[in-house]
């Protein structure tokens, strides 16, 4: 029938080879590997209150904690029940949390003391319960998923009527509505369902002995629950969704052990949203389709710019679809095409769907006439397509409070501005009927009703059109002032006008509707367009963090708050004056940011926050948390400006993380920087280490050589050479550990008040050895008073400097070492008649391992300015190298005196 | 290897005339080291690798003065100097690294009479264990101190400089008879503030500053190459007393 090449593949090969596919062994790994790292769920499941899930549950535990298991009751009702009051007996319960709900204390099960309590097993009665305003989140089986989250197990028990896509069904067979529903997602992902039975006839039994307890809520509908044929439907869909599970569960067995067996193809469904009231009736019967043929089922909504009439309700319609369709497994798209029939092929004929379902028409007969049905268009397309069209009329009763009805305000100002306007034209026409023709009065009409059509919408133009078809008749078709017609030509005239009036009202009124339309979009396109030129212009987080908030503010007129994490817990970087988040608000900011999704007001989880806190994420990370408060309340739920801010929080997110990967491109070039000169380092350590040792080792192996015997001349070289060189070494290691103690920071400075004369005495002392004839000039004026500074690094300083000119000079040149004062600044100079450094080196010699060519060829360490310099800054103080006029060098250093 | 240790041990023979040193360090290439080039036949050398056995051989060989190493493996150098100083006035000379300036002043304030830094050469310790064995059992009580061309009358508070008298304060006065009184003796900053001020003082390191200058300038030729009151780095001053 069809021809799908996918679908041969698998069945050749099933047939080929009995070996499960590398796909299916994939699958059923992650689920093992998720299975073995995720707590386990284990639901028991009943059809009505009264069966016993809460005492089988209750056993069960028990069973368990005689088994050496770690369990507490996160929440259990008894219900007065003695035989739950007995079970209870002996288990660990965590005392519920009180919420206050607008100043009454409501009792629910405290989330956050079972996640610290972390026992192995949780009880958590009543799945389907809706906590109180206030809580973290909305529903119950929220929090069961955070405790499974936390690797927490849990039990827990359920109804049957209480999942999603049997809502409607149950609704069907019993009449009454369940409110509080649990994804089917969850009975899906339980490790364990323990079905619980009684035969209908001891249920209805046990609820004449009053042995079952209702909740307030239900008292009202459950009469009209507890009958036997209610009963017995509901027990059967217990059964057969808990015999699907087992069905499942035999299907994976039976894969992972290549067992043959006549396996169903990969079936694939796809539901067209249209946002009409039955839309959601289609996606459960779609779901449930898709569950008996164990298939992937996939919804989209086609939007068609041609057909835009009541944008915001549709959108808002298609928006809650699409979230319902996801939350019962489909996968969503949205679709922008003229054609609706021709997008929906091609999207399924691109994702393999082999089954398209579509709800019967429900227009009349007559409509049909005018404009081909889209199922009819659908089929006619869909080539090698199954279609399946679903029944959702208005028959199978849809309970009244589910229907979403959109109420337009009626335009009653329109009619009346519609109703003067014909009455205006007919006085026009008063005075021309006389010279024309009332076929061309007419035309004057017509004019009345575009205008009507442009100025006052689409049903006050329609109103137009109709009154004026009256008022013509009445006011200048022969009889005059009835609404007679002597010539029945006019009602060719009459239809005519009325005709034009409302395809003209239509035209004129869709063309604005699509301009309107148009503009919003453009305004939202004009506003992502500002946002994403302001944040291309930001350079940095700052510019960022101000383009977001002035942005946002701009175009959705919201007042926010900009959170990024700082260390350990978010901080709030950008706000709103009258915008402060006290620690409730920063709560539920720190809630989205860890579980990355948006939490407060407007969505599903901690509704009671006073703003909607939205991730702004980029793949895999959370870079922060915006915060916000909307102009209008029904703005929150508004897909318009939900889909805007997403697109906002999207730029917001690219941007952040360019500066953060700026930061760590930064960061690697540091990296990279401080590894050359680690290798430069290196490089210097073993050249200056060992060149010492070579000397050392080489002269005293020398004379340790007993064959050889030495002049007492080359003995006493030998002797000289390794003892200079030994000193060399010294100087090395000493000016490496001090490199090192300076850049680690462990230097401490001991500043006391110190005498430079001093300073410049113990440097000279220092230097004696090397000092020989040289003659240098001490000059320190008696005003110079004590000086604070570590004096024994300060030394240290005038060591290195006097070193350097030593060793650069020729030996007969002075050197001059002076102190003084100007202003605030200690300056000292130590000055040399040396041949000086070329201009561009004068920077560089302060840097480390930057040596010059020495003439008498042993060099210095390469480290002994940057020593210099490393202590001076460490004084808050200044070193540079200058040229001396006449020749020579002059090192200043500058250090603070206060 | 056998022919080196008959090297040594001739060394350790007990004698009554040579003064005995004491030798305490726990790397045993610095022993050795220290043992050869002591090794001179004027003193008679004894040696203790830690702490515990540098205290049972001061009790056991009386010695005339000890070189202690300040890292050593079971106590604190510092604690080895107070103990013996509980009981004897033995000279000691403190080994120690490049830059413990504070150990240094740690062991001086403890005690210690003189320090010198590793590495040193052997010329310089042989001329300090000899200045220290020189002065250890009479000089405190000699009145006129000399010493290249400085003379310190203690018994008539005169001071001559290269002929000449030199008027001091009272303070100064003070400051250089502390000096004389222990020439050649590292005093650390703490004890000579202490020592001239009292102990309410000794956090004003600038006052001796200030005085050391003063005195300089009044005894010193060149104030900024001085040839009798040198400064020890970060530890205190010292009178050379040769």
């Amino acid at each position: 029938m069809r021809a799908c090449v996918k679908r041969d593949g698998i069945v050749m090969r099933t047939a080929e080879e009995a070996r499960p596919s590398p796909d299916t062994l994939l699958k059923l790994a992650n689920a093992e590997e998720a299975e073995s790292e995720r707590a386990k769920l284990k639901i028991f499941l009943g059809y009505a209150s009264g069966v016993g899930k809460t005492y089988a549950m209750l056993e069960a535990a028990r069973q368990r904690m005689r088994d050496g298991r770690d369990l507490v009751s996160a929440v259990v009702e008894s219900h007065g029940r003695s035989e739950t009051e007995s079970l209870l007996e002996g288990l660990e319960a965590i005392p519920k949390a009180q919420i206050d709900d607008m100043g009454v204390l409501l009792p629910e099960m405290d989330l956050d003391a079972v996640l610290a309590r972390r026992p192995q097993i949780a009880l958590v009665d009543e799945l389907a319960h809706s906590n109180a305003a206030g809580s973290r989140h909305e529903k119950r089986w929220q929090d069961v998923e955070e405790l499974l989250a936390a690797g927490i197990d849990v039990y827990t028990t359920v109804n049957i009527q209480h999942f999603e896509s049997l809502n409607d069904v149950v609704a069907q067979i019993t009449g009454v509505i369940v409110s509080e529903t649990v994804p089917d997602s969850l009975l899906d992902r339980a490790a364990e369902i323990r079905l619980v039975d009684i035969p209908p006839e001891d249920l209805l039994q046990r609820l004449q002995e009053g042995k079952i307890y209702i909740p307030v809520k239900e008292q009202l509908t459950a009469e009209q629950f507890f009958k036997p044929g209610n009963l017995m439907a509901l027990r059967e869909l217990s059964l057969r969704r808990a015999a699907s599970r087992v069905d499942d569960q035999m299907r994976a067995y039976m894969e992972s052990r290549s067992i043959q067996g006549p396996w169903p193809v990969a079936e694939k469904l796809l539901v067209c949203l249209s946002g009409s009231p039955y839309s959601e009736r289609l996606i459960r019967a779609t779901k449930r389709l898709a569950d008996e043929m164990k298939a992937d089922w996939q919804a989209v909504y086609i939007e068609t710019p041609g057909v835009s009439r009541h944008v915001s309700e549709n959108r808002e319609r298609v928006w809650r679809d699409l979230r319902l369709a996801e939350s019962l497994g489909a996968q969503v798209a949205t679709l922008t095409s003229t054609s609706i029939a021709e997008a929906l092929i091609g999207y399924a004929v691109k994702n393999n769907v082999t089954k398209i379902v579509v709800g019967k028409p429900t227009k009349p007969r007559w409509r049909e006439l005018l404009r081909q049905p889209l199922v009819d268009r659908i089929i006619r397309v869909s080539g090698s397509i199954d279609v399946q069209v679903v029944s959702i009329t208005d028959e199978q009763k849809i309970p009244a409070a589910r229907v979403f009805r959109p109420g337009t305000p009626t335009p009653w100002p329109g009619y009346l501005k519609s109703l003067a306007l014909v009455l205006a034209t007919s006085l026009v026409c008063e005075p021309a009927h006389r010279y024309l023709a009332p076929t061309n009065l007419v035309m004057i009409y017509l004019l009345a009703v575009v205008f009507a059509a442009t100025r006052l919408g689409r049903r006050p133009a329609a109103l137009t059109a109709f009154l004026s078809v009256l008022a013509f008749d009445f006011f200048f078709v022969p009889p005059r002032f009835t609404f007679a017609a002597s010539d029945p030509e006019y009602l060719i005239t009459f239809g005519a006008l009325f005709t034009v009036g409302i395809v003209i009202s239509t035209l004129v009124s869709q063309s604005r509707e699509r301009a309107e339309a148009i503009r919003e979009r453009e305004v939202q396109t004009a506003s992502l367009y500002h946002l994403s030129r302001d944040l291309a212009v930001a350079s940095d987080l700052t510019g960022i963090l101000d383009a977001i908030v002035r942005n946002i503010e701009e175009s959705l007129g919201a007042q926010i708050a900009l959170l990024l994490p700082e260390g350990e817990r978010l901080e709030v970087r950008r706000a709103n004056s009258d915008l402060s988040l006290d620690m409730k608000e920063l709560a539920v900011a720190d809630w989205a940011f860890k579980k990355c999704s948006p939490a407060g007001r407007g969505t599903d989880t901690l509704v009671s926050a006073q703003l909607l806190y939205l991730p702004i994420a980029t793949t895999g990370d959370v870079l922060g948390i915006l915060g916000l408060r909307l102009g209008d309340e029904s703005d929150y739920a508004s897909p318009l400006s939900r889909r805007l801010l997403q697109a906002f929080v999207t730029q917001a997110a690219l941007a952040i993380e360019r500066v953060h990967l700026g930061k760590q491109a930064e960061q690697a070039q540091v990296l990279q920087a401080r590894d050359t000169l680690e290798r430069a380092l290196m490089n210097s350590i073993s050249h200056d280490l060992r060149t010492p040792l070579v000397s050392i080792t080489g002269a005293l192996g020398a004379l340790r050589d007993k064959g050889r015997v030495f002049e007492a001349d080359t003995r006493e070289e030998l002797l000289d050479g390794a003892f200079e060189e030994a000193g060399r070494l010294n100087r090395f290691v000493g000016n490496l550990l001090d490199m090192t103690r300076l850049e680690s920071g462990a230097l401490k400075l001991k500043q006391v008040p110190c005498d430079v004369q001093d300073v410049f005495g113990c440097a000279l002392a220092a230097l004696e050895p090397q000092l020989g004839k040289r003659v240098i000039e001490v000059r320190v004026p008696s005003w110079v008073e004590l000086v604070r500074m570590d004096m024994v690094l300060m030394t240290q300083v005038v060591i290195n400097l006097l070193d350097n000119a030593l060793k650069y000079t020729p030996v007969e040149s002075n050197i001059d070492l002076t102190a003084g004062l100007a202003g605030h600044t200690l300056n000292l100079t130590i000055s040399d008649r040396g041949p000086g450094i070329p201009e561009h080196d004068l920077k560089r010699v302060f840097d480390k391992f930057f040596r010059l060519p020495v003439p008498e060829g042993a060099g210095g360490t390469g480290l002994g300015l940057s020593i210099c310099k490393g202590i001076v800054e460490a004084h808050s103080g200044n070193i540079r190298a200058e040229n001396r006029d006449g020749g020579g060098l002059r090192m200043i250093v500058e250090l603070p005196f206060t | 290897m056998p022919d080196k240790r008959k090297k040594i041990v001739p060394n350790l023979k007990s004698s009554t005339n040579v003064p005995r040193v004491l030798i305490v360090d726990d790397e045993v290439t610095i022993l050795r080291f220290l043992k050869t080039a002591l090794d001179t036949g004027e003193f008679s050398l004894h040696q203790a690798e830690n702490g515990h056995t540098a205290l049972a051989a001061a009790t056991a060989c009386r010695p005339d003065i000890i070189l202690l190493d300040l890292g050593l493996p079971d106590m604190d150098g510092i604690e080895v100097i107070r103990r013996i100083r509980e009981w004897s006035q033995v000279p000691i000379i403190v080994l120690s690294v490049r830059d413990g300036e504070d150990d240094k002043v740690g062991a001086l304030d403890a005690g210690a009479d003189d320090y010198l830094t590793k590495p040193f050469s052997v010329a310089e310790l042989q001329a300090r264990i000899r200045v220290w064995l020189r002065r250890s059992p009479h000089q405190a009580s000699e009145p006129i101190f000399s010493c290249r061309g400085l003379e310190v009358d203690l018994s008539h508070r005169r001071v001559v400089v290269r002929g000449e008298v030199v008027q001091l304060t009272p303070t100064e006065y003070d400051l250089l008879r502390l000096l004389v009184n222990h020439a050649g003796k590292v005093l650390t900053h703490d004890q000579i503030l202490r020592g001239i001020w009292g102990a309410a003082y000794a956090e004003h390191q600038n006052v001796l500053r200030v005085n050391i200058s003063n005195l300089r300038q009044k005894i010193e030729k060149d104030p900024s190459q001085p040839r009798y009151i040198v400064t020890e780095l970060g530890v205190g001053y010292r009178l050379k007393s040769e």
